[in-house]
């Protein structure tokens, strides 16, 4: 039973990951790359049990080190697609700042 | 409450922040709330995680997420727009690093009786798709910085080194699911992987980036997928699937846009190059770039093409200021943007967005094809295969059938290069022998100064 769960979970996710990608326009392609990098930087919640519970020293050690790269990816990803997107101007606001 | 419960009620909440947060990014307009939308999800999936009761100790943790976050805050904060495609190079591969290490610590808990069967071998998975990511994306990430070359490196003898490393890969998904745990064969399973990303890469092309940084954008998503599973814990389940879905949809904007199979791509280096089908006629007439002022300033519509060379010699800025000029000479000024232009999927549209260029202006191919006769100037910057009509008209051409902005149709054409010589894919461009072309030699950030200041006289 757990295993169809799991399956269901996988191909809603698939199937709605294509429909919202689909609509991202061609002009927002990077910022999505490095969005996306900060969203895979999820692992860093499964990094967080390893890195805090009580198991091998081994455990903790690949657990930290987990932590330290999803968190990389999850703060740098966020704040350089920030960045960027704070760049994208229409006609209308950056007839404004001039 | 039961706190699993809470946990995993928090897990459904940044679900939602994440696809609203990507829903938002379908519009230049909301795309920035997206973003933040989506942060704020993964900040609440991870505060609350810290309550779990099995989270026992918190230095480790604080630590760590200072150490990434700091180094995170930094990278983002000094990288300039023209390196972004090393940049996501190098999340790619931290990505697929956190989910190699993920994968293999949860085979290292204390009690080993618990893992079955089918977890040891989904974390065998995540192990080899992490360490394809991670060795991948480095190499991309030398290519791209220019710290390895980045033509394509091959070696005799490499095919069958592939196929080896396949068949051991397979090999030990039996050994590892039939034979006692021991952590030794997934020690070897990172040294295949390691091995087999680099493989992969180095046999890739300059021109061909933009489909490898988008394929490992997915692997990187699909890791954090197979990590979630071997851990059993859904919001990496559902936030790796989302990216590995946006991942693959790039992928296959770039192969369509460049008219090849994924596998094409992969393997190109290995392919010979193809003779040219029909000898290419007329001269080339180069023009100074005062003179081309002439002609701009006499221009009603200009459209302009960049390329990677715009990017390397960092011309966005001039580019802008000339078209500020040519604005208020009257002319009207539109952007045509290739998807595969520079080195990764929308990299000339934020070059151009940190200069200023309203995002309005910047059109499609398929947008802007369609009106090309009726622009009295192309400027072409530092492109070079995404305009060439060869793709066209020349059958025994290697980019033959690739679609391509038709510059050539505009009633003049100008070229700012530093060379008549060919492009990444080391095809003669026809465009450059065209009646309406004219070459204007040299640094083209130096041609469009030397532009604008003639405007100011």
């Amino acid at each position: 039973m757990e295993f169809i769960y799991l399956a269901f979970i996988l191909v809603l996710a698939a199937f709605l990951g294509f429909e919202l990608i689909n609509k991202v326009p061609a002009t927002l392609h990077t910022p999505l790359m490095s969005g996306a990098n900060a969203i895979s930087g999820v692992t860093l919640i499964g990094a967080l049990v390893s890195a805090g519970s009580d198991n091998t020293e081994l455990t903790t050690w690949l657990g930290f080190a987990a932590v330290v790269f999803a968190s990389i990816n999850v703060v740098g990803g966020y704040l350089v697609t920030d960045r960027m997107l704070s760049m994208f101007k229409s006609k209308q606001n950056s007839s404004d700042t001039k | 409450m039961d706190t699993v419960l809470i946990v995993n009620f928090s897990y459904v909440i940044a679900a939602i922040f994440f696809i609203v947060g990507l829903k938002l990014l379908s519009h230049p307009a909301t795309a920035k709330r997206g973003n933040l939308v989506s942060a704020v999800g993964m900040f609440i999936a991870v505060v609350v995680t810290l309550i779990r009761q099995d989270i026992l100790s918190y230095e480790w943790i604080a630590a760590g997420i200072v150490l990434g976050g700091a180094i995170g805050a930094w990278l983002a904060k000094r990288v300039e727009m023209t390196e972004m495609p090393e940049l996501v190079s190098l999340f790619n591969g931290f990505g697929g690093l956190a989910s190699l290490l993920l994968g293999l610590s949860s085979l290292t808990i204390s009690d080993a009786s618990d893992l079955h069967v089918a977890l040891l071998v989904i974390a065998y998975f995540s192990i080899l798709i992490g360490g394809i990511t991670f060795s991948g994306s480095i190499v991309a990430w030398g290519k791209l910085g220019g710290t390895m070359p980045s033509r394509a490196l091959i070696f005799p003898g490499m095919r069958w080194l592939y196929a080896l490393i396949i068949l051991g890969a397979l090999a030990l998904v039996v050994v590892v699911a039939t034979q006692p745990f021991d952590m030794k064969w997934f020690y070897i399973a990172i040294g295949l992987a390691l091995v087999f990303g680099i493989l992969a890469t180095i046999p890739i092309g300059g021109a061909d980036m933009p489909v490898v940084i988008s394929l490992l954008n997915s692997y990187s998503g699909i890791a954090a997928t197979a990590a979630g599973i071997a851990i059993q814990n859904n919001i990496l389940i559902v936030a790796g699937l989302l990216v590995g879905a946006s991942g693959i949809i790039l992928t296959q904007i770039m192969c369509k846009a460049m008219n090849r199979s994924l596998m094409n791509i992969l393997l190109s280096g290995f392919s010979k190059p193809i003779e040219q089908g029909a000898k290419i006629e007329g001269e080339i007439k180069a023009l100074s770039a005062e003179d081309a002022f002439y002609v701009l300033e006499a221009a009603q519509s200009v459209v302009v093409i960049p390329g990677y060379g715009m990017a390397v010699a960092q011309a966005q800025h001039a580019v802008k200021e000339l078209q500020s000029l040519l604005e208020a000479n009257g002319a009207e000024v539109a952007y045509a943007i290739h998807p595969v232009a520079g080195r990764m999927p929308g990299h000339m549209n934020v070059l151009l967005a940190e200069a200023d260029v309203p995002y309005e202006q910047l059109y499609e191919m398929d947008a802007i094809n369609p009106r090309m006769d009726s622009f009295d100037v192309a400027i072409i910057i530092g492109a070079n295969d995404v305009v060439n009509p060869a793709a066209k008209e020349m059958k025994g051409s290697p980019i033959y059938g690739m679609p391509i902005i038709e510059a050539h149709r505009a009633r003049n054409v100008f070229v700012l290069k530093r060379s008549a010589s060919a492009g990444f894919a080391g095809v003669d461009n026809p465009l450059f022998f065209k009646d309406n072309t004219r070459m204007v030699f040299g640094d083209a950030k130096d041609t469009l100064n030397t532009v604008i200041r003639e405007f100011g006289d």
